[in-house]
């Protein structure tokens, strides 16, 4: 029993990452139509950027757990946002009017050249490092199954970090601007919104997300290392797919969904094949996309194609 | 004019002869260049540039030498780490006919993949750390050395020094390249000749974030020991998620985790009493391993030249005193490499047996002290002062 609540936990933590990557996929489809393959690395530099912060303030004589997590947080996503806006404005942009290969391939390149920017130039940059644990470390046993607070409380800045994220683009100005430019770029130009503006403002956004989903990692494991956006990055898409491309809930539920294969996977393919490790969850997630993929092309959530023609 | 031309001119020649002649001692030297791959990118590049680094010590140390016959270069490229890469590079360098020899390898994988290729080629290579017994023993391809020893002695020692400690269950954890499961397959069968339990065996990939599942089981088995076969990064994330979910276990790793990133990796904290073995004489304690420190600090490399350095850096030097010996040929160095008896290094004697294996008879013990790697019996674990996880 207490084996079960701990990889129901273990999936819902994996699952709030995942979702929080492709929600940034599916906000960046949405707006512009093309696929940023670097997304999972702006996890990683977010990860950084926080332990970055956290040294810093250490060092500055700042130890007070709890102002240190803010600041970590705000440095990060902001570092995080505008390098996502630089991206946008300098490389996504410029190849808008080019065909979607190009874009697809100059982020997967983008993605290679950060991930290798952070491992020459911070320092010691190859090896892994230990992420500070700035949340409360207690744990309430519930029956054999020990919760941790600071899981829990991980858990719940997901949900709400996901949930301010659904409130902005459905209730505010700015969401309905980024809703229209989704719908039809041209229009909304003619409508008199600032299409570059509200292109930027999606990257800055998504990306900041991507930079909470890495600090969320790195307090999750205490340990962050510069490979870590690549596999992110590939799951975060392959979730956004299954959910449905475009689509914000589509994102979300692709995300847990993806988790859960994965931990059905680890613990239950030894279980029933005994010369099966637990190393070939990933085979048996990928392997259940691709299956569904095939049964639903479009996605659990299909985007509603006459909206944006 | 015309005379007061050819004199001028004279004499330019003359004082160019003369610059030549005096510059004949320093150029006289011809360059002689030799190999060093490794991973140099990727999760255990840390291994891979300590080993540059020091094999690069080997040959600045011989180039300023004025006894040396020969000016040496060395020529280093990455394998990543993974065997295609190693392949490719290996071709490579054994295709470029003047590069005489090479010190090769970190990884078992790769150093496994490019023994066909160094045999192809017929150029003498030394590996320097890889520890799957299957790179010597395998083939007996006369082009492939090896100066570090193989996984079977780390965990026949393993095995027996654990048991002996008292601890009775184990659960193994283990990536599954060739390297991670060598280890599982010498570890298992020496365990459990000496009466230990294994209670589980968890094959994970090389490069996995997540071992929440493999520790839950883990923690229901409730083992006494966590043996993990692999590398730095995975024995990082195994050691801190395991605190995570409050498992108390003893973590024993291989010569694969004996690195200052684990260290700094999984905070001094949780690293704190994490034992591992690696093959070879403590080299800290050898004249030539304080010489060896000496010279690596004196030149400020970014990187510690980590467990693995000191083997590059006799490696490079077994290569080079064959090439001062017979001349940069291929053939005659690795006829001169084939018969090594002996010879004087600063990891002690080295003497290949007939699979050119070299023969290492000490194996030494590790366990994490207050932030750093301490040999067994310095340590306050060993003379009893501290106590391991679970004794």
């Amino acid at each position: 029993m207490s084996e079960i609540g701990q990889y129901i936990f273990n999936g819902l933590m994996l699952g709030m990452i995942y979702a929080m990557v492709a929600v940034g996929f599916t906000l960046f489809f949405g707006v512009l139509d093309v696929i940023k393959f670097s997304h999972g690395d702006m996890l990683m530099v977010g990860a950084f950027a926080g332990l970055a912060a956290s040294m810093g303030l250490t060092a500055a004589g700042l130890d007070a757990p709890w102002a240190q997590l803010l600041c970590v947080v705000l440095f990060a996503v902001g570092l995080t946002g505008l390098l996502g806006a630089g991206i946008a404005r300098f490389l996504i942009l410029p190849l808008h009017k080019a065909p979607p290969l190009n874009t697809l391939l100059a982020t997967l390149m983008l993605g290679t050249v950060i991930r290798e920017a952070v491992r020459l130039f911070y320092p010691d940059g190859s090896n892994p490092k230990p992420f500070p644990a700035l949340l409360p470390t207690a744990s309430v046993d519930l029956g054999g199954f020990a919760l941790r607070v600071d899981n829990l409380m991980l858990l719940v800045a997901g949900l709400l970090a996901i949930g301010s994220v659904h409130f902005l683009i459905t209730r505010t100005k700015l969401g309905m601007a980024i809703r229209a430019v989704a719908q039809d770029g041209e229009t909304a130009r003619l409508m008199g919104i600032n299409f570059e503006a509200v292109v930027l403002l999606t990257f800055a956004l998504g990306s900041g997300l991507a930079a909470l989903a890495g600090i969320m990692n790195g307090l999750y494991y205490n340990e962050v290392n510069f490979s870590i956006g690549l596999l992110l990055g590939v799951i975060g898409f392959a979730a956004a797919i299954l959910g449905g491309l475009g689509n914000l809930y589509g994102a979300i539920l692709g995300g847990f969904l993806f988790a859960s294969l994965q931990v059905l996977g680890s613990a239950l393919l030894p279980a029933l094949i005994p010369d099966v490790p637990s190393a070939y969850k990933d085979v048996f997630a990928f392997a259940a996309v691709i299956i569904f993929m095939a049964w639903k092309p479009t996605g659990l959530i299909a985007e509603k194609s006459s909206e944006r023609v | 004019m015309f005379s007061r031309n050819t004199a001028r001119a004279g004499a330019a020649m003359l004082a160019g002869a003369a610059l030549t002649l005096l510059s004949v001692p320093a150029h006289a030297k011809d360059v002689v260049k030799i190999a060093f791959i490794a991973p140099l990118t990727g999760g255990v590049s840390n291994m891979g540039l300590g080993g540059r680094n020091s094999a690069d010590l080997a040959v600045r140390l011989r180039n300023e030498d004025p006894k040396s016959k020969y000016t040496y270069q060395l020529v280093t490229q990455d394998d990543e780490c993974k065997p295609n890469v190693g392949v490719q590079v290996a071709t490579k360098v054994a295709a470029d006919r003047s590069i005489v020899a090479g010190v090769t390898h970190y990884c078992s994988a790769v150093a496994m993949a490019t023994t066909t290729v160094y045999n192809r080629f017929g150029m003498p290579a030394i590996v320097w750390g890889a520890v799957l017994p299957d790179v010597t023993y395998a083939n007996n391809f006369k082009e492939v050395h090896r100066v570090n020893g193989t996984m079977i002695n780390q965990n026949e020692v393993a095995a027996k020094f654990m048991t002996g400690l008292g601890y009775k269950k184990w659960a193994i954890i283990h990536d599954t390249t060739d390297y991670g499961k060598g280890h599982n397959k010498y570890f298992s069968d020496f365990l459990v000749k000496n009466g230990g339990t294994i209670l589980g065996t968890f094959g994970v990939t090389a490069d996995q974030q997540d071992f929440t599942t493999e520790l839950t089981k883990i923690r229901e088995l409730k083992p006494d020991v966590i043996y993990f076969g692999g590398l730095t990064p995975l024995g990082v994330r195994i050691r801190t998620q395991m605190e995570k979910l409050g498992i108390k276990a003893q973590l024993q790793g291989t010569s694969g985790i004996k690195s200052d990133a684990y260290i700094t990796g999984a905070g001094k904290e949780l690293a704190e009493g994490s034992l591992s073995f690696i093959e070879g004489a403590p080299w800290e304690k050898l004249p030539g391993g304080l010489f060896f420190t000496g010279k690596y600090n004196q030149q400020r490399y970014s990187e510690p030249a980590e467990a693995y350095g000191p083997f590059a850096f006799a490696a490079a030097n077994l290569i080079m005193d064959a090439v001062e010996k017979v001349g940069p040929d291929r053939k005659k160095v690795l006829d001169v490499l084939n018969k090594t008896k002996d010879a004087d290094t600063i990891i002690g004697k080295v003497t290949f047996d007939d699979h050119r294996q070299n023969i290492v008879p000490l194996i030494s013990k590790y366990v994490v002290e207050d932030g750093a790697w301490v040999l067994w019996e310095d340590s306050s674990y060993g003379k009893g002062k501290r106590k391991l996880a679970g004794l």
